[in-house]
Parts: C-alpha cells; sequence; structure tokens
C-alpha cells in the first residue's frame, strides 16, 4: 500500500476462527452472480479467519460530532468491510447516524455506541446510498427511523441480495445473520429539523443513480458520501461521470467547515472535492485513449498512471476496477454497426 | 490452556479446508469420469486437482509443456462472475498453429479455440466463471507440442449457471446477431480486429433451465473469401461476446468480413471496414498504374 490514510482507524481484537465461516463460504460461492460489485478483493487466506468484534474508534469532529474511520482497504477478512467512513450526531432528541456500515455486527456495535456517546436513542439513520459497505448495518437500528431518497430503496431492491452474496464471499464470517433491510422512510431534498439540529439533505447523484448528501447547518458538518474520495481512490461500478460531476460543483457551493468524505479523512478544505474530480477526469481520459487504441481491457488495465496518484491509496486497484466498468459501456456506445443482411 | 487460540482456530479451520477440498476433488472425479490411473498431476504451477484431467481432455498423448511464454492475463478482482475479462497471448512463440483456452473448474471447461491460419496466437474475449478456477492458455506449436500458460482466477462464483442479462428484457430477440466492431492498426503492419455481437450465450446450466444457445463459430475472411483465421466458441464465452484478435490482412482489401454460426443453425455476417484502406480502394494501387 503506497499510503494509508493518517487518522485512526479500527483495530480488531482477536478471536478464535470458526469453521461456520468456512462452510458458509462454501455455500455462497454456489450463490448468485454480483453484478459490478464494489471493493471485492481477493480473500482466500483462511490463516487470519473471523475476529469478530469491530472495535469501533468515535473521532470528534466537532461539539457533539463523531467520525468513524473506514480503513482505506478493500472488503477483506482481515478488516471486515469496515472501510467506509460513518458519521455520529448528538441531538437533544436522540442521535442521528449517517450510514450503517458493512453488517448487521457493524450495525448493533453502531447502534449501542451512539447510545454510549449520546446517553440517548438513535432516532434518525440517513443512508447516502446503496453500496453494501453503507448499508449493511440496518439491522442495528428499526426500520421506521432509517430514511434515504426513493432511488437508494429501489437500488438495494435490486441489487441488494447480489450485495449480501458478494458480501458474505468477501468479509466471511464478520456477516453472519446480516439480511437486506430496506429504509423505512423515504426522503427527498429538504430540511430535517431534529432536536436543535437542521439537517439539509440534497438528493444527488453520479456516484451512483442516488446519491444523499447532508449538511448539518448548527455544526456546518457535510457528509458528502462517496460522492467525495479523500487520499482513497474512487470506485465506479454504478457511476455516472457527468452527473457525479454536476453533484461535485453542487456540494463546491456549500458552505462548509468540515467535509466527511464517504472514503478518506475529514477536512475543513475542499481537497476532496478537488481530488475526487481530479481522479475521475484522469480515469475517463486514459480508459477513453486506451478504447481507442484498440487495446483489450486487459492491457487497458496495464497503462501507467500519472505520479500524482501515487499518494492515493488504491489507485491502481480502483483504476483496474474502473477500466471493467467503463470499456464495455465505450464498446457498445463508440463502435459502429457492422452486421450486414447479405 | 491454548497459549495463541487464534492460530489454532486457524489450524482447524485449514484442516477443515483441506478435508472439503479433498472431498471436492473426489466428487468431481466421480462426476466427470474416473482419472486415468496412470497420469500424475505433473508440474502443474497451479497444483490443479483439475490437471489431470485436462490433460487428458484436452491433449490426450500430445506432448505438453508449461511455459511461461503463454500468457494468460484476468483481473485480480472480479467484477462480474458473467464478464470476466480475459487475454490469452503465445506471441513469444514462433509457429503457433491452435490456441485453446480453458478453466479446469469451470462446469464446462472449454472456453474458445483459435485457428490461428493469418492470425496472431492472441486472443481476448470475456468469459463466465462459475468459482475460482485456474484459466489456461494452450498454444501448440508446428512440432505438435502443446505449450501452457496459466493464472489463478479468484471469484465469488455463479456465472455459468445464472441466466442472461438479456433474459429479462422480452426483446432480446430484436438485437440478437446485431454486430459492432472496429479494426485498428498494429505497429507490426498486422490488423487488430475488436468486435461484439449481440447473442445472449445460454450455457444449458442456467438456474430457469434455458438451454443452451450461444455462438459456436466465427470465421474471419479477406475479401477474397480467404480464411484468415477461425475461432470455436463455446457456453462460457460471455453474453454478447467481445472479441480481440490480430490477423495479417491482405494488402490491398479495405474491408474483413466474419461469418459466424450459431448452435441452433442461425448465421450472422459482419463486414468492418479498415478505414485508413478506405482511399486505396477508389484508385488503383501505384505499381498498377504503371
Amino acid at each position: 500500500m503506497p499510503v494509508t490514510i493518517d487518522k485512526p482507524g479500527h483495530s480488531f481484537s482477536d478471536a478464535t476462527g470458526s469453521p461456520e465461516a468456512l462452510s458458509r463460504r462454501a455455500a455462497l460461492q454456489r450463490l448468485a452472480r454480483i453484478a459490478a460489485l464494489p471493493m471485492i478483493a481477493a480473500a482466500f487466506d483462511i490463516s487470519h479467519a473471523a475476529p469478530l468484534t469491530y472495535d469501533l474508534k468515535p473521532v470528534g469532529i466537532g461539539e457533539g460530532v463523531w467520525v468513524l474511520y473506514g480503513v482505506p482497504e478493500p472488503i477483506e477478512r482481515s478488516n471486515g468491510g469496515a472501510i467506509a467512513n460513518i458519521t455520529i450526531f448528538d441531538t437533544r432528541d436522540g442521535a442521528v447516524i449517517v450510514d450503517t456500515g458493512p453488517s448487521k455486527r457493524y450495525g448493533v456495535a453502531l447502534q449501542a455506541l451512539a447510545r454510549e456517546l449520546t446517553g440517548k436513542s438513535v432516532v434518525r439513520v440517513y443512508l447516502t446510498h446503496f453500496h453494501p459497505d453503507h448499508v449493511f448495518g440496518n439491522q442495528g437500528f428499526e426500520a421506521a427511523a432509517i430514511a434515504a431518497p426513493q432511488g437508494v430503496i429501489d437500488g438495494l431492491t435490486s441489487l441488494g441480495e447480489d450485495f449480501a452474496s458478494a458480501m458474505y464471499h468477501a468479509a466471511g464470517d464478520w456477516m453472519r445473520g446480516t439480511q437486506l433491510m430496506l429504509p423505512g422512510k423515504v426522503v427527498a431534498d429538504g430540511v430535517e429539523e431534529i432536536g436543535g439540529r437542521r439537517f439539509a439533505l440534497h438528493a444527488l447523484s453520479g456516484h451512483t443513480p442516488s446519491d444523499l448528501a447532508i449538511l448539518e447547518e448548527v455544526s456546518g458538518v457535510l457528509v458528502a458520501g462517496d460522492l467525495v474520495f479523500l487520499d482513497r481512490a474512487p470506485t465506479t461500478p454504478h457511476a455516472d461521470l457527468e452527473l457525479w460531476r454536476a453533484s461535485l460543483d453542487r456540494l463546491g457551493a456549500i458552505k462548509a467547515a468540515h467535509v466527511v468524505p464517504g472514503h478518506g479523512p475529514v477536512e475543513g478544505a475542499p481537497r476532496g472535492l478537488e481530488q475526487t474530480r481530479d481522479w475521475l477526469g484522469m480515469v475517463e481520459e486514459k480508459i477513453r485513449a486506451a478504447f481507442e487504441r484498440g487495446l483489450t481491457i486487459n492491457e487497458a488495465m496495464q497503462e501507467p498512471l500519472p505520479e500524482w496518484v501515487g499518494k492515493i491509496a488504491l489507485a491502481r486497484y480502483e483504476y483496474e476496477r474502473s477500466v471493467m466498468h467503463f470499456f464495455p459501456r465505450l464498446e457498445a456506445g463508440q463502435w459502429p454497426r457492422v452486421d450486414s443482411k447479405n | 490452556m491454548n497459549a495463541d487460540p487464534q492460530a489454532s482456530g486457524a489450524r482447524a479451520t485449514a484442516r477443515l479446508f483441506g478435508r472439503v477440498r479433498a472431498l471436492v476433488a473426489a466428487l468431481s472425479a466421480l462426476l466427470l469420469g474416473a482419472m486415468p490411473a496412470s497420469a500424475a498431476p505433473g508440474d502443474d504451477p497451479l497444483r490443479s486437482i483439475m490437471w489431470t484431467e485436462m490433460k487428458a481432455q484436452f491433449f490426450a498423448d500430445e506432448p505438453v509443456v508449461f511455459d511461461e511464454r503463454v500468457k494468460v492475463q484476468v483481473p485480480r478482482v472480479v467484477e462480474d462472475q458473467a464478464q470476466v475479462p480475459i487475454t490469452a497471448d503465445a506471441r513469444a512463440l514462433d509457429g503457433v498453429k491452435k490456441l485453446v483456452v480453458f478453466a479446469d473448474l469451470n462446469p464446462i471447461q472449454h472456453v474458445a479455440t483459435l485457428d490461428v491460419m493469418k492470425a496472431s496466437p492472441f486472443i481476448a474475449l470475456r468469459m463466465k466463471v462459475e468459482q475460482a478456477t485456474p484459466v489456461r492458455a494452450a498454444a501448440q506449436t508446428a512440432d505438435g507440442v502443446w505449450h501452457i500458460g496459466s493464472v489463478f482466477l479468484d471469484a465469488a462464483g455463479g456465472g455459468c449457471s445464472a441466466p442472461a442479462m438479456a433474459r429479462k428484457d422480452a426483446d432480446w430477440s430484436q438485437t440478437l446477431g446485431h454486430a459492432q466492431g472496429k479494426l485498428y492498426r498494429e505497429l507490426d503492419g498486422s490488423v487488430r480486429v475488436r468486435f461484439r455481437v449481440r447473442h445472449p450465450m445460454d450455457t444449458g446450466l442456467a438456474r430457469d433451465n434455458t438451454p443452451s444457445f450461444f455462438i459456436e463459430k466465427l470465421d474471419l475472411r479477406s475479401e477474397q473469401g480467404e480464411q484468415l483465421a477461425t475461432l470455436d466458441l463455446r457456453e462460457p464465452v460471455s453474453e454478447d461476446p467481445t472479441l480481440t484478435v490480430l490477423v495479417r490482412m491482405p494488402l490491398n482489401d479495405s474491408v474483413l468480413t466474419i461469418l459466424g454460426r450459431d448452435n441452433q443453425g442461425e448465421e450472422y455476417r459482419s463486414i468492418i471496414p479498415a478505414s485508413w484502406r478506405q482511399s486505396a480502394t477508389s484508385d488503383p494501387p501505384a505499381r498498377n498504374a504503371e
């Protein structure tokens, strides 16, 4: 790994390996194809199977606001899929959480942590988008408290089972008991006032067909979800780059004291927005040029990357994934028809 | 007391894994017919439990060597088990006649065979995988020896038993046989053919019991109808096959013809222009003008 994010991450307590992890994996390998999955790593090393407790380390970023940093890694058995950032707000009426993490186990631990930090129960959970590292902790909460745009719910409805299969394959026993759980409340653009805080909801798109960004106006904390990555390469399995850039424009117009990216460190400055935009431009240009030269997908994956991405974790890994996402679209969209009736 | 519970747990898990693997091997052998008793696993660099069977199936008694000059490229992470991009490249060898691609642990192992003729021993395509598996390219040289390149592909699986995406689309038959493609100039004067044809490529193994339906032959021809290369495709080739091959087109040709046939006898025909040669067709070549 070229660079790791200079922020506290998770560390996990040890536990014994569980044979159940194996039988479950064997069973799950038979399951449905996993269309366009995010962040699945080669996870065949069974020697450190199943440490069973997420050790959540909240980092305060403002008065009554905490972030749990995801590790800058792919989803693996070693990290239990805890790769995305999670945000917790204290309000007079209870805790508000943005994103629920990768598994039931994580969601249950997150719920307990929020109660411990705030002394209150969780009254609202927002989901930023449908990717599995952000939503499979839903089972730690009441469905009625979980809110997301209709597009997130639609995406989970069609892809959720495939995501679950892929997560079991990649994270193994961490996923025990995890099932798809849909949000009970639909939200759109607007402001929700909860216990003295004002959550301004921005329904955007581009990283996925439906992305939710949230500005909590009292603290000035902008939770950007995966529209913003910082020092960790962006993922593109469901991306529309034009819409994504338009969303970055809208986020750039929001005055925020702190930006919480979906992955990477919280900063005050708009560095995450800029880096995400630069990355998307670089990836689009590289892949387009490789396609126009007639390269195969495997050849395109080996193209050199510019030096500046050396400081970004998982740069080559995510570039290679993006080649697989965008090449088929270019082939289908750019090549002329050549079939002939005669 | 156990001093290191984690290591002990890992050992137990590893033992169990070993037993499961042995069981899978035994079952596979039963299902596929008894393995030849005399054939040893040999020096397969991937130590595949299926190597002996693969050797018998594809090469019978012909000489086989593992040869790192035959390159197989696969992605390090599989995004979609139904569309895994692979490139097989034996251009480092001289006199290759045939290039065979197969995957040991797929329910149907044979993916494609390129009859090289006037092509380079090179093929790229996307394939379905049912589970993590060795992926191999075997190049037969003029002396009859098969040179095998191998790589291990990790994947969650299910690509062969999932129905084709097009089956969710009631109108798939409207686009059957639609083809797209382009020719590109290679530095060595050969022509790179990149080609996509709409076809469900049903394996016959899908959970919805759709019978097998796939393009089994592609025939690349010059303007005079001369065969430049032929490709046998099998069920594991992904839906809407997208292929890359390198051929030597006759110098005066400005188009390449691809004739295709599926296993239900439907025929397909595509004509791909070499854009950089198009102007040459209207003017006679300079040497003929004299």
